[in-house]
């Protein structure tokens, strides 16, 4: 492999921002048929240098070699045009059209007179997401899908040129584990057909499953680059954040609080029915399944984003009604959703003020807004969360993806909730940051509050919960107590195929 | 170094362009004609922007909530005919708060439609426009309306008085910009139209009605057009039914210009009371400079371009794009 030319090379690259120095003098190459994975904590600096690669920044200084020829991309689409793909961390999709055409946007195929060959477009789309085992098809539209069937549109796009370069910031982020096994698949053939991949993750497991070499960075310098075969986990945990992680498993204490919130018999439309459970306080309920079987339709039903069409809830043994979300932070309930950019911050805003938005009310002296106590509470979750930003004032959209989701989990959390429900919580947060998070929730859930935790990862669900409900279909399967669980038996049970009998 | 320079002027450019687009503007007008800058001229454009001023104040907090409000000059129209009429008919303590009521009504009508029922709010105010320059007809039956008693009336107070020496309608302008500033960035109600208009769906997550948001700013943009229809109305004790006609755009480019941005969930007060005083000095100085007064029609479209343009410019680091 040593004696390919590399297909790309970032030499010296610096890139600042105001107040923050994002890349400091980062080298890098890229083999053909390598997949280079990056990594490094939550604003090293990964999506900043794959943005420059990618035409989206310019570099204050340093080159770009495309096949050894020094290079200036200066648009997304000059990028493209060198053969430099770019699945984006951030969706950026046109939610109002069509899978297709946000697959060839921009290079729609044409018929004569310029009309779009809407046949051809919509069969190639359809052979495309056929190989990517795709359930929906060309002429969805976007806004329809699930999170994490737009990321399978993001990574259709990258097979619809002959890319020599493929770049996928945190794919991964909200795949589950069978969507997970197909992409895998994709990046092994293109890695047979010689391109060269660029892989960013967080995830441990991954990054030694499938990468060649590994590069990390930290706090925008370059660590260095080691080879997939010739390191572990610790080593890299080390390189990234300059200290060893404890493996702690948080204990699992038997909750004899009271229960904290009952569900009877919960229905909404075609979404989930009939769904009934309980959370004491002091436990962590995990819900696991695969996307679309219901968990954050239940969670946003409790929260009163949605209506439900039957079904009672009860809070610390009072039937409640929720109607809105402000009847539900009003009970003490607390919703982390899935969402960042889109349900969990007003991206334009300062970290400060996303960070107090659901309490503003009652942060006020005599009727005005009261910056000493707003303050106080951003920099005790930014102490506790270890959020990067250079100061308050920071717009939140340009924080790096796994700060702006520490953001949103600081807004919830200093509501103090009776009742905390995290969607997928530790999406593109690194490790150091995720245990603490682990951490935390089985902390909070120490001190009483009553937790909900969904996921698609089935470590982190295994690591925090208490008991474990699998849902499938919109129904749920069964709930597991963390001593009966197993990872077989819950995957049996997310594909509607678990019978308790047998396994007892 | 010299290129890090430039990128700290290029983000004090990007951040305060408007401010200094302003200062520089001001220097060109005082060389081209000494007149401009002296105070009584300066005073004469602010007294003269205090309309336009209230009614763009009221505008910023809707343009923030992430909407639009295009029928604020028919609206004013209407303020003014009604408080005009009223003051015959009612007395102007009983009349002044009458015409604030049916006004504000409108504007809660807009924020029934927009808040509540979700209607687009381009084509809600542009209907209203149209529906309030009609209703605003049928009042009047058509006719120009007058005061009777001109010179037995206190009404005047409003368009024409001074007290300690400042024109009222300039002490309106600065009390309500200064009111409303409080509001729009010390309050939580202001800190919600920044969320709503930024991201409704992350708003509505946090619990904050958006409705209820989005239904307040039309009645505060209604106060404020009210109030500008009392001052219309008392400076000249008598008026035409279109008094307020094509006021809307102008409104809008102050608040533009003032570098809101109509997706929402930015711009302030202060930024817009700038807007204001640019479009004045621009027309007062093309006047002085000696071009018809409906030069300013064309130029101030070029100005409001100019603005979106650079603002734009400053965002992407660069004056346009090469490719599409
Ligand atoms: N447009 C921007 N304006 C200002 N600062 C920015 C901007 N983009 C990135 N930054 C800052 O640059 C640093 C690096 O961010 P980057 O997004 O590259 O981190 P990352 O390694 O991808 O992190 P994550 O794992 O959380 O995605 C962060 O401190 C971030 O706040
Ligand atoms: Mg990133």
């Amino acid at each position: 492999m040593s004696a390919q030319a590399p297909v790309l090379e970032l030499k010296d690259i610096v890139k600042t921002f105001p107040g923050v120095i994002a890349l400091d003098h980062v080298s890098l190459d890229i083999l053909p048929g390598e997949v280079h994975a990056l990594m490094g904590e939550n604003g090293a600096g990964k999506s900043t240098l794959m943005k420059v690669l990618g035409g989206i920044y310019q570099p204050d200084e340093g080159d770009i070699l495309v096949a050894g020829e020094k290079t200036i991309l200066r648009t997304p689409l000059e990028a493209k045009g060198k053969g430099i793909v770019f699945i984006h961390q951030e969706l950026s999709l046109a939610e109002e059209l069509s899978v297709a055409e946000n697959i060839y946007m921009g290079e729609l195929p044409r018929k004569s007179l310029g009309r779009v060959d809407w046949s051809k477009l919509f069969s190639d789309v359809d052979e495309i997401l056929g190989r990517l085992n795709c359930n929906f098809n060309a002429q969805t539209i976007v806004g329809d899908l699930s999170i994490a069937n737009q990321q399978m549109v993001e990574i259709a796009r990258a097979l619809t040129v002959e890319a020599t370069t493929v770049i996928f910031d945190e794919p991964t982020a909200s795949l589950t584990d069978a969507e997970k096994v197909v992409l895998f698949d994709i990046i092994e053939d293109l890695k047979s057909r010689g391109v060269g991949i660029v892989y960013i993750s967080h995830r441990m497991e991954e990054i030694f499953k499938i990468s060649d070499r590994i590069s990390v960075l930290r706090d925008g310098e370059y660590r260095g680059t080691l080879k997939a075969s010739d390191t572990n986990q610790d080593e890299l945990t080390q390189l990234m954040i300059g200290r060893s992680l404890e493996h702690t498993r948080p204990d699992l204490s038997q909750s004899n609080g009271d229960v904290a919130l009952e569900v009877k018999g919960l229905s909404c439309g075609k979404l989930f029915h009939d769904v009934s459970f309980k959370v004491h306080a002091g436990e962590v309920v995990g819900f696991y399944g695969l996307v679309g079987a219901g968990r954050t339709e239940v969670a946003e039903t409790i929260f009163g984003m949605r209506n439900k069409s039957s079904g009672e809830i009860f809070l610390n043994g009072e039937k409640v009604e929720i109607n809105s979300p402000a009847d539900a932070i009003a009970h003490g309930i607390s919703l982390v959703p899935e969402d960042r950019k889109g349900q969990g911050l007003v991206l334009g805003m300062n970290c400060r003020d996303n960070m107090t938005l659901p309490q503003i009310d009652d942060l006020t002296v005599s009727g005005l807004t009261a910056p000493q106590s707003e303050q106080e509470i951003f920099k005790k979750y930014r102490d506790q969360l270890e959020i990067k930003t250079p100061n308050w004032k920071q717009t939140v959209g340009n924080l790096s993806g796994g700060n702006q989701q520490k953001i949103v989990i600081g807004k919830w959390l200093s509501m103090h909730p009776n009742l905390l429900i995290v969607d997928e919580p530790t999406r593109g947060i690194d490790v150091g940051s995720k245990s603490e998070i682990h951490n935390l929730i089985r902390e909070l859930a120490g001190q009483g509050y009553a937790i909900i935790v969904i996921s698609s990862e089935m470590p982190e669900i295994l690591s925090v919960s208490d008991k474990i409900v699998a849902m499938f279909h919109g129904e749920i399967v069964h709930t597991f107590t963390s001593s009966n669980v197993t990872e077989d038996k819950l995957v049996q049970a997310i594909s509607g195929i678990y019978e308790p009998e047998n396994a007892a | 170094m010299a290129q890090s320079h430039l990128k700290a002027v290029g983000e004090i450019l990007a951040k305060h362009g408007i401010l200094v687009a302003f200062i520089l503007f001001m220097i060109a007008f005082a060389l081209l004609n000494p007149r401009f800058i002296n105070s009584d001229n300066l005073l004469g454009v602010v007294r003269s922007s205090a309309i336009l001023g209230v009614m763009a104040i009221g505008v910023t907090f809707v343009v923030v909530s992430g909407n639009l409000d295009l029928s604020v000059g028919s609206m004013m129209s209407f303020s003014t005919i009604v408080v005009l009429d009223l003051h015959d008919k009612l007395g102007p303590l009983l009349g002044i708060p009458a015409m604030f009521a049916m006004t504000m009504a409108l504007g809660a009508l807009i924020g029934f439609l927009v808040g509540y029922l979700k209607l687009n709010s381009l084509i809600v105010t542009l209907g209203m426009l149209s529906a309030i320059h009609g209703l605003t007809l049928t009042y009047s039956g058509g006719k120009n309306m007058d005061i009777a008693d001109k010179d037995g009336t206190w009404f005047g107070f409003f368009g024409q008085g001074e007290l300690l020496g400042v024109p009222v309608p300039i002490l309106m302008f600065a009390l309500l910009a200064a009111g409303l500033t409080l509001v729009l960035s010390k309050t939580p109600f202001g800190r919600k139209v920044y969320a709503v208009g930024g991201n409704g769906v992350a708003a509505t997550f946090s619990g904050i009605p958006r409705a209820r948001i989005v239904f307040y700013c039309y009645l505060i943009s209604s106060f404020c057009v009210a109030m500008a229809g009392l001052i219309q109305a008392s400076r000249s004790l008598g008026s035409q039914n279109t008094v307020g006609q094509g006021l809307e755009l102008q409104v809008l480019a102050a608040v533009i210009l003032g570098g809101a941005s109509l997706l929402g969930g930015s711009g302030t007060i202060f930024k817009t009371v700038i807007g204001v005083l640019i479009l004045g000095f621009i027309q007062n100085g093309l006047l002085l400079v000696g071009l018809e007064f409906y030069v300013q029609y064309i130029v101030t479209w070029v100005i409001i371009i100019l603005a979106v343009w650079l603002d734009i410019a400053a965002k992407r680091g660069q004056l346009w794009s090469p490719i599409a």
